[in-house]
């Protein structure tokens, strides 16, 4: 039954990162993408790991998708134009992708006939929750802190890159609206008559 | 793959709301092109704009500050992830656990901070 | 694996990123205006970095070194100082203290000044540091993913200019693809061998996958020291990021990634250094090669100085090809010589200003020697150290690693590294003429003063009369590396 759920959901993974590189428009290509990621999920859960599949969903399908959507829409380009040139380097291409092929194919053989290692999605626990957390804030306190320091470079990055300070648009203040006094905006004259101000 | 079966069960209830939500799409995929009425003509294929021809294309780029506010939500959409493990070893007391999401929690608000006062967080 | 033993190891880079985080809330509360503040306490931030590893240097506690480590049974841990990076490590935070303190000048005169630059310095070299003392191949990619992102936008922090966005972007396509790389052959050695540790993986024996592994995680290590055939994205970069930026990019990073490089083979794949030698010493071939040849036809200075710093990339790898035992003293000596020669041309390149404009053509070289004398003279010792001609500092270097590589029985790259030497002369002699023999080319600014002891100091480093810091440093690093 697994097993039947295992080739159903790989055969969908391979199918639709298929249609991310094939497809004509960059934004079907993306939701090829969340599919690709939605069933690696799946692949996920069925060996156990499904906090890993939770984020898979949460994390990829939730936001890194939702980022490439807007950065196909921010790139103002006329793709069918960019595909031409794709011709020429099919030829380069493919023998890249051949080669990648073959050294997985290599590499998958030699873990078959030449044992390699089996791996525990969640080892001695409950669940893959509670397997990370044993290790993550203890053993690898040291990378947890680090990786909060690489999102702070993320972070500082992305405000640098993209942000820009716009000194011409008026913007409102609140509090100073609601702290104005009425001797601020409203003068009281005295006005004699024939006499203008 | 181990507990096959034991998997199976586990996740009957979202095979099945998947399979429901597939053949409800489908279905309406299915009735929408073989029911409703398709009659085409150049003059409803055509892009609709009030008394003139259509300029250029209607899509346009978008507003790079859409990307700065996606990147930073993916960045605490991150920090809260590390939150869900993290709560067994609160629950268990582990220490140590605790103060290091505490120290990583620190650098993120720094950050919070820094984005702040630098007006990332401001739609101008 | 115990987290006080690694955090006491780890002083310098706890010190790095708790002034990272001081100085980022300080510019957040303070604004642009603590920007030349920011920079200059960064400044002292490295040194002190630098300072506390030349410490630990001195004084060994859970430090080895590399040769030893190499033969050690299973030191566990995320994290690990050896003598031979604690070296790599104190050259590289001094380096990047200078390259920042240097670039104030420009910084200023072309409205760059924004407090986040020297924190993304700051942050790069911590990355640099920690990558070097991974002790497993987890620790090491975070270090190399913090150095990788703080470098990205550094090379496009100049973002009005096309060229500058163009090179970040180049870079960081390239980078994010060579992060693959050395993730999938992570994924496959831990696949193999059961572990990520260094430990588990020198202890493992050598089988199919972990020879893959090997050499996606050789190509990506090779593509941050920018070794051909991964070498394409230099030129571009270092032409287009600002001329500051380029000055720490061939400076603090270069020696971390080459160093790196060195430790990852002598260490984590020691015991399987059949396995390697072969790829390595043809990226070493490839990259002198390429870098020799590539900068013949060149016009931009930064151009020139990109294909050089990859034919040079190229000879430190002689002496990784030729085995720690032979060759680790070699490349620490031949990078730090390199680095410090490298800076001071940076400090070159950023005088050249004409008008308030930075200005990049080997022509407005022109007549140096008529405007700036002292500064032609410190930048001709500089050339020569970096060509290796015989008097300067360079030379010894070269020779360290050319003596590495007959002693491994490696004629034939010693051949090829003598054959581009020879060829690279052609353009080293091009920068020179220009400076000596041709007409002035117009009035340049006046020079920071910053910018004018660095190119004084480095140019008196390099310089033949002062063997003494050569014996130095050949002492030196022959402790970092002999154990």
């Amino acid at each position: 039954m697994a097993l039947i759920a295992f080739y159903i959901l790989s055969t969908i993974v391979v199918l639709s990162a298929l249609f991310v590189v094939a497809a004509r428009n960059p934004v079907h290509s993306v939701l090829w993408l969340i599919l690709a990621f939605f069933t690696s999920a799946g692949l996920l859960v069925l060996i156990g790991a499904e906090f890993l599949a939770m984020l898979l969903v949460v994390v990829y399908v939730g936001a890194v998708a939702v980022l490439f959507l807007f950065v196909v829409m921010m790139l103002d380009i006329d793709f069918a134009e960019l595909k031409q040139g794709f011709q020429n380097y099919l030829v380069v291409g493919v023998l890249v992708a051949l080669a990648l092929l073959a050294e997985i194919g290599i590499v998958a053989a030699a873990a078959t006939f030449g044992g390699g290692t089996t791996f525990n999605a969640n080892p001695g626990a409950a669940t893959n929750a509670e397997a990370l957390s044993r290790v993550l804030y203890t053993d690898y306190l040291l990378l947890f802190q680090m990786s909060g320091i690489v999102l702070l470079v993320a972070m500082i990055g992305a405000i640098v890159l993209t942000l820009r300070a716009r000194p011409t648009v008026k913007r409102q203040n609140i509090a100073q609206q609601t702290g104005r006094k009425r001797k601020d905006a409203v003068e009281l004259k005295d006005v004699r008559p024939g006499q203008g101000i | 793959m181990e507990d096959a079966q034991t998997l199976v069960v586990e996740y009957l209830p979202v095979v099945i709301f998947l399979g429901l939500a597939i053949a409800i799409s489908l279905l309406f995929l299915v009735a929408s092109s073989l029911l409703a009425p398709r009659k085409p003509d150049p003059e409803k294929l055509s892009a609709y704009e009030c008394g003139f021809n259509a300029f250029d294309d209607a899509r346009m780029k978008f507003d790079v500050r859409f990307y700065l506010v996606s990147i930073l939500f993916i960045i605490f959409d991150l920090e809260v992830a590390f939150l869900f493990p993290w709560v067994f070893q609160v629950a268990e007391g582990n220490l140590p656990a605790f103060w290091s999401m505490m120290g990583f929690l620190g650098v993120l608000t720094i950050g919070f901070v820094y984005e702040w006062r630098r007006g990332a967080l401001e739609w101008q | 694996m115990d987290f006080l033993a690694d955090i006491n190891n780890a002083i310098p880079e706890a010190a790095l990123a708790g002034f990272g985080l001081v100085g980022l809330l300080l510019g957040a509360i303070g604004g642009d205006r603590t920007a030349g503040l920011i920079r200059l306490l960064a400044a002292v931030a490295l040194v002190a970095a630098s300072v506390l590893t030349a410490y630990q240097f001195q004084h060994p506690g859970a430090a080895d070194g590399i040769a030893a480590f190499a033969s050690a049974t299973s030191p566990d841990g995320l994290y690990r100082v050896t003598m031979f990076t604690l070296f790599a490590k104190t050259v590289t935070y001094a380096l990047a203290a200078l390259a920042l303190l240097m670039s104030g000048g420009f910084l200023k005169t072309s409205q760059m000044e924004r407090y986040e630059y020297p924190l993304l310095i700051v942050f790069g070299s911590l990355g640099a540091g920690l990558m070097l003392s991974a002790n497993d191949l987890m620790t090491l990619y975070v270090g190399i993913e913090t150095l990788s992102l703080s470098s990205y936008v550094l090379a496009a922090f100049r973002r009005d200019s096309l060229k500058s966005a163009e090179a970040g972007l180049k870079y960081f396509v390239l980078g994010a693809l060579a992060s693959g790389l050395l993730l999938y052959g992570s994924s496959l050695i831990y696949g193999f061998t059961g572990g990520t540790a260094y430990a588990v993986i020198a202890a493992a024996p050598i089988s199919v996958g972990l020879t893959f592994g090997l050499v996606f995680v050789v190509c990506g290590l090779s593509f941050k020291a920018s070794a051909a055939p991964f070498h394409i994205w230099t030129p571009d970069v270092y032409e287009g990021a600002p001329a500051p930026v380029v000055a720490f990019f061939s400076t603090a990073p270069k020696i971390a990634a080459v160093a790196l490089l060195a430790h990852v083979m002598f260490v984590t794949f020691g015991p399987h250094e059949e396995a390697w030698r072969q790829i390595i010493s043809i990226i070493s071939a490839a990259s002198m090669l390429i870098g020799a040849f590539g900068a013949l036809m060149q016009n931009s200075i930064k151009r020139i100085l990109a294909y050089s710093s990859i034919s040079n990339v190229g000879f430190a790898l002689i002496g990784v090809a030729a085995g720690v035992g032979n060759g680790a003293a070699s490349v620490l000596v031949y990078m730090t010589l390199y680095v410090i020669a490298t800076l001071g041309m940076f400090g070159g390149v950023l005088a050249l200003r004409r008008g308030g404009r930075a200005i990049d053509n080997v022509s407005d070289l022109n007549g140096l020697v008529k405007q700036k004398p002292g500064m032609a003279l410190g930048l001709l010792v500089l050339i020569f150290s970096v060509a290796g001609i015989p008097p300067a500092a360079g030379f010894w270097g070269k020779l360290q690693v050319f003596q590495a590589g007959l002693q491994a029985d490696m004629t034939w790259l010693v051949l090829v590294g003598a054959l581009s030497s020879v060829v690279s002369l052609g353009y080293y002699l091009r920068l020179v003429w220009a400076m000596f023999m041709k007409p002035s080319a117009g009035e340049l600014d006046k020079t920071d003063i910053s910018i004018g002891i660095i190119v004084l100091v480095t140019s008196l480093l390099m310089f033949p009369i002062l063997t003494v810091t050569i014996q130095m440093l050949l002492e030196t690093a022959a402790r970092a590396s002999g154990g």
